[in-house]
């Protein structure tokens, strides 16, 4: 999968910041690119649950965001999404890399530890989740990203495999 | 030392539309003093006050953003002075009340307390605009700079508590503080 067909899918949903802490699967084919784009402001920052409040205010502006982060990131900041986002009810849309998952093996299937748990706890918490790993996944982003801001809720798109940093066809 | 109420009385004297992102005590003296729809108060997990800030100042460029934070709460999410350095809204003022402990959990020490410097870390994180304020005199002084000068401004405000006002918790987490709040902040 490219992550210019993921950028795309970012634009297509009117997506205006992208909140970033670095991800080593998402560092190559989408941050650095994301560092690059004219038309998304890039907002780096220390730690996710910072992100978590960041796009919450943006969404109160009337803006739209995404938080890109690693899954380390996600399980550091499960008590910012518990409270904005499931509680207060924001559209929190998460974009994760599954750092050390296998290729190709579903995330709860995975033989670590930190990529098998990510799934459970989303569905524990009760946050809508997707599994980005090949094309044309990409294609559920814009509509996830649409439905988390329609119906203001959070949402977690698992990027399973690093997207390429080609810019060619997928 | 300020008591907080009186310090935060002087604001509401000066505030007109302005976002107030208020955490904790300063927000329940806060909404005691200043009831008002530009209130932004449901911050949801303690330390995030001056990330919803930042995003609200991000958001709307031409709107001033105002966070009441605690020291406490800072201490939680010191890696937002150097985001909001990066981010550089200049809409943006950062108000602590610093008085030492964590008061809405006992009243127990800050580690390190009595060595904390808050402006001076808020200046190591690359926010030049930042201060301590020790006097009602100086705070008084220094507010029309805090509502107009460019931002990001940080000011460090030594406090004690002062008199007691009602922890509305449920009206932070409702839905209607937020719906208020967006409503107001649309305009």
């Amino acid at each position: 999968m490219r992550g210019a067909a993921i950028i795309a899918e970012l634009k297509k949903a009117r997506v205006e910041f992208v909140v970033a802490v670095p991800d080593i699967v998402t560092s190559d084919g989408l941050l650095w690119p994301l560092s690059q784009d004219a038309d998304i402001r890039l907002v780096r920052i220390c730690k996710e649950d910072e992100g978590i409040a960041i796009c919450t205010g943006l969404a109160f502006s009337g803006r739209r965001a995404v938080l890109l982060i690693q899954q380390t990131g996600l399980l550091d900041s499960i008590n910012a999404l518990r409270a904005v986002g499931v509680e207060y009810e924001q559209p929190v849309v998460m974009l994760v890399g599954l750092q050390g998952k296998e290729p190709d093996i579903a995330p709860r299937q995975s033989a670590r530890y930190g990529v098998r748990i990510v799934e459970p706890i989303l569905e524990a918490m009760g946050v809508a989740h997707f599994w980005i790993e090949h094309a044309p996944d990409e294609r559920e982003i814009a509509p996830a990203i649409g439905r988390a801001y329609e119906t203001s809720s959070p949402v977690c798109l698992l990027i399973g495999q690093p997207p390429s940093a080609e810019s060619g066809a997928a | 030392m300020m008591k907080r109420d009186e310090c935060l009385r002087l604001l509401a004297a000066k505030v007109r539309d302005e976002a107030i992102v208020a955490t904790y005590q300063a927000a329940f003296d806060w909404m005691a003093m200043a009831p008002r729809d530009l209130n932004y108060v449901s911050i949801g997990a303690m330390g995030l006050a001056s990330s919803h800030g930042l995003g609200l100042a991000l958001g709307r460029p031409e709107k001033r953003v105002v966070v009441l934070d605690g020291d406490g709460s800072l201490l939680m999410n010191l890696g937002s002075l150097a985001s909001v350095a990066a981010a550089a809204p200049r809409n943006f003022a950062h108000l602590v009340c610093v008085n030492g402990v964590y008061e809405a959990n006992g009243s127990h020490p800050l580690p390190g307390q009595a060595n904390l410097d808050f402006a001076a870390i808020a200046k190591g994180a690359g926010i030049a605009n930042a201060r301590t304020i020790a006097s009602l005199d100086a705070f008084a002084a220094d507010l029309p700079a805090i509502l107009t000068d460019e931002g990001p401004i940080f000011r460090a405000l030594l406090v004690e508590a002062g008199a007691p006002s009602p922890q509305d918790y449920a009206f932070i987490h409702s839905a209607q503080a937020r719906q208020r709040f967006k409503v107001a902040f649309a305009r």
